[in-house]
């Protein structure tokens, strides 16, 4: 549920229950897109390291 | 034939006898799904619930498969955060069970919820007033970490490890595990919490009814330090069940002995609390609302004194009392049986507060209800025994899961 749907109001139940997933899933996604880009230009790095 | 999947430097056995153990695990896993696709064709009248026991046998085997799986988490707490790094042997079993235990979790939840397709609803239209709501946020992030956690070791099979992106990934993972081990250890302090939660808050349900601190009622932290205590006592189980059927040595013995000494501390604490808050429930709780402990425990078929002797001192005191010992870790037969009674011990706790809860009587004029499970509810419940049998002989034979194989088990 995000806050621009009808149900939402803003009190300190939506806040703390909705404000944690969305923290618990922020960390996951902010830890794997940085493996993901690290790993990304490391392989590439690689490879171009290769052809030279 | 699969010879280039296989790790280094380890021995499986043919592809063929492989092939007719998977088959034979496949037959069990198929009386499963049929069951759960009556389930989810012809409805809930499959099963053997009904007004007195909206929740049941699945919700008890979610239950403990949650607490089981607990071994992941705590497991990955002693070797990230507080630093046990001879546990580095042990985790990649600790979190490969833990994958098992709570997808088999979601399964159950999927087939429980009888309209699988609508399981978004709870996070889109979620009730933030509900600690179940709390359990399948929890439930469903901790499943994504613990996915996480088991990339790098899928990435380590020998195919997979030979592109540079995988393998670059792999270790990148690797890096900044204790971010992804300190979310999880936090996401499964408040699930495990929140079962507990969900039952110690019924105050229509005496049985399970109980005070606490603030929101939470005892239960909520009853729960978590239960799974803390009897989780890594399944993950040593099943190794030693897995070195059994292997035939062959794969974690040393002073890695299972740290391990099974950290539980028996966690058992030892978790079962004087426990005893508090029977007494506790016992001596005011319950008299408060009319009630005496023995109207609990008798005028049923099944529920006597037995299963409360059972799960604190049975399951509990001296499984405890064997693994704190340091002789008692080190006589096998003993060590196996405190082993054992932790996991039935932590099993029967969950048992009592779902189905005891239901089975109770409130009201004056009724009667205990009793209730046997249909064979689709049964068969539902074995699958993710045979799910995960298949998936562990999976990871065995093509990923490097335990570090010490090769050095306990040279090829000649």
């Amino acid at each position: 549920m995000f806050p621009f749907c009808f149900e939402w109001v803003w009190d300190m139940s939506h806040i703390v229950f909705m404000g944690g997933l969305w923290y618990a899933l922020g960390i996951v996604g902010a830890g794997l897109t940085y493996c993901i880009i690290k790993a990304a230009r490391e392989s590439s790095d690689n490879h171009n390291d290769g052809h030279h | 034939m699969d010879s280039a999947l296989i790790p280094e430097g380890v021995k499986r056995c043919s592809l063929g006898r492989f092939s007719v153990w998977i088959l034979a695990l496949t037959a069990i896993l198929l009386w499963g799904v049929i069951a759960m696709l009556l389930c989810w064709f012809k409805g809930l009248n499959q099963t053997n619930m009904n007004d007195a026991y909206g929740f049941a046998l699945w919700i008890w085997a979610d239950l403990a498969v949650i607490a089981l799986g607990g071994g992941a988490f705590f497991t990955g707490f002693l070797k990230y955060i507080v630093g046990k790094d001879e546990l580095k042997n042990i985790i990649n079993y600790a979190v490969i069970i833990g994958v098992i235990c709570y997808t088999s979790a979601l399964l159950l939840l999927a087939i429980d919820v009888g309209q699988p397709l609508r399981s978004w609803f709870i996070f889109w239209h979620a009730n933030v007033h509900s600690m179940l709501t709390e359990v399948a946020f929890c439930l469903s992030c901790y499943l994504v970490v613990l996915i996480i956690e088991f990339l790098p070791l899928l990435f380590e099979n020998p195919k997979l490890d030979k592109k540079p992106f995988l393998r670059h990934l792999s270790h990148n993972m690797h890096e900044i595990m204790a971010v992804f081990a300190a979310t999880g250890a936090f996401l499964s302090f408040f699930h495990q919490g929140s079962l507990g939660g969900v039952a110690g808050v019924l105050f229509g349900r005496p049985f399970a009814f109980r005070e606490g601190v603030f929101i939470w009622p005892w239960t909520f932290f009853l729960f978590t330090w239960s799974a803390a205590a009897c989780g890594p006592c399944f993950t040593i189980l099943i190794t030693r069940l897995t070195e059994k059927v292997t035939n062959k040595k794969l974690v040393k013995d002073n890695v299972v002995d740290l391990l099974a000494k950290i539980s028996g501390w966690m058992l030892g604490t978790y079962i004087i609390a426990k005893i508090f808050d029977t007494w506790y429930w016992a001596a005011y709780t319950l008299p408060k609302q009319g009630f005496s402990l023995i109207d609990f425990y008798s005028n049923n078929p099944f529920y006597g004194i037995w299963i409360l002797v059972a799960e604190i001192v049975i399951c509990g005191i001296i499984p405890a009392a064997i693994l704190i010992s340091s002789g008692g870790r080190k006589n096998k037969r003993l060590f196996m049986t405190a082993i054992i009674l932790a996991v039935i011990g932590v099993c029967i706790n969950r048992w009592v507060m779902v189905l005891q809860t239901m089975a109770a009587p409130v009201m004056t004029f009724e009667g205990w209800f009793m209730y046997y499970p249909s064979w689709q509810e049964v068969a539902t419940t074995i699958l993710p025994v045979a799910y995960g049998a298949i998936f562990i002989s999976f990871a065995y034979r093509y990923l490097p899961i335990f570090p010490q194989e090769r050095e306990l088990n040279p090829i000649d």
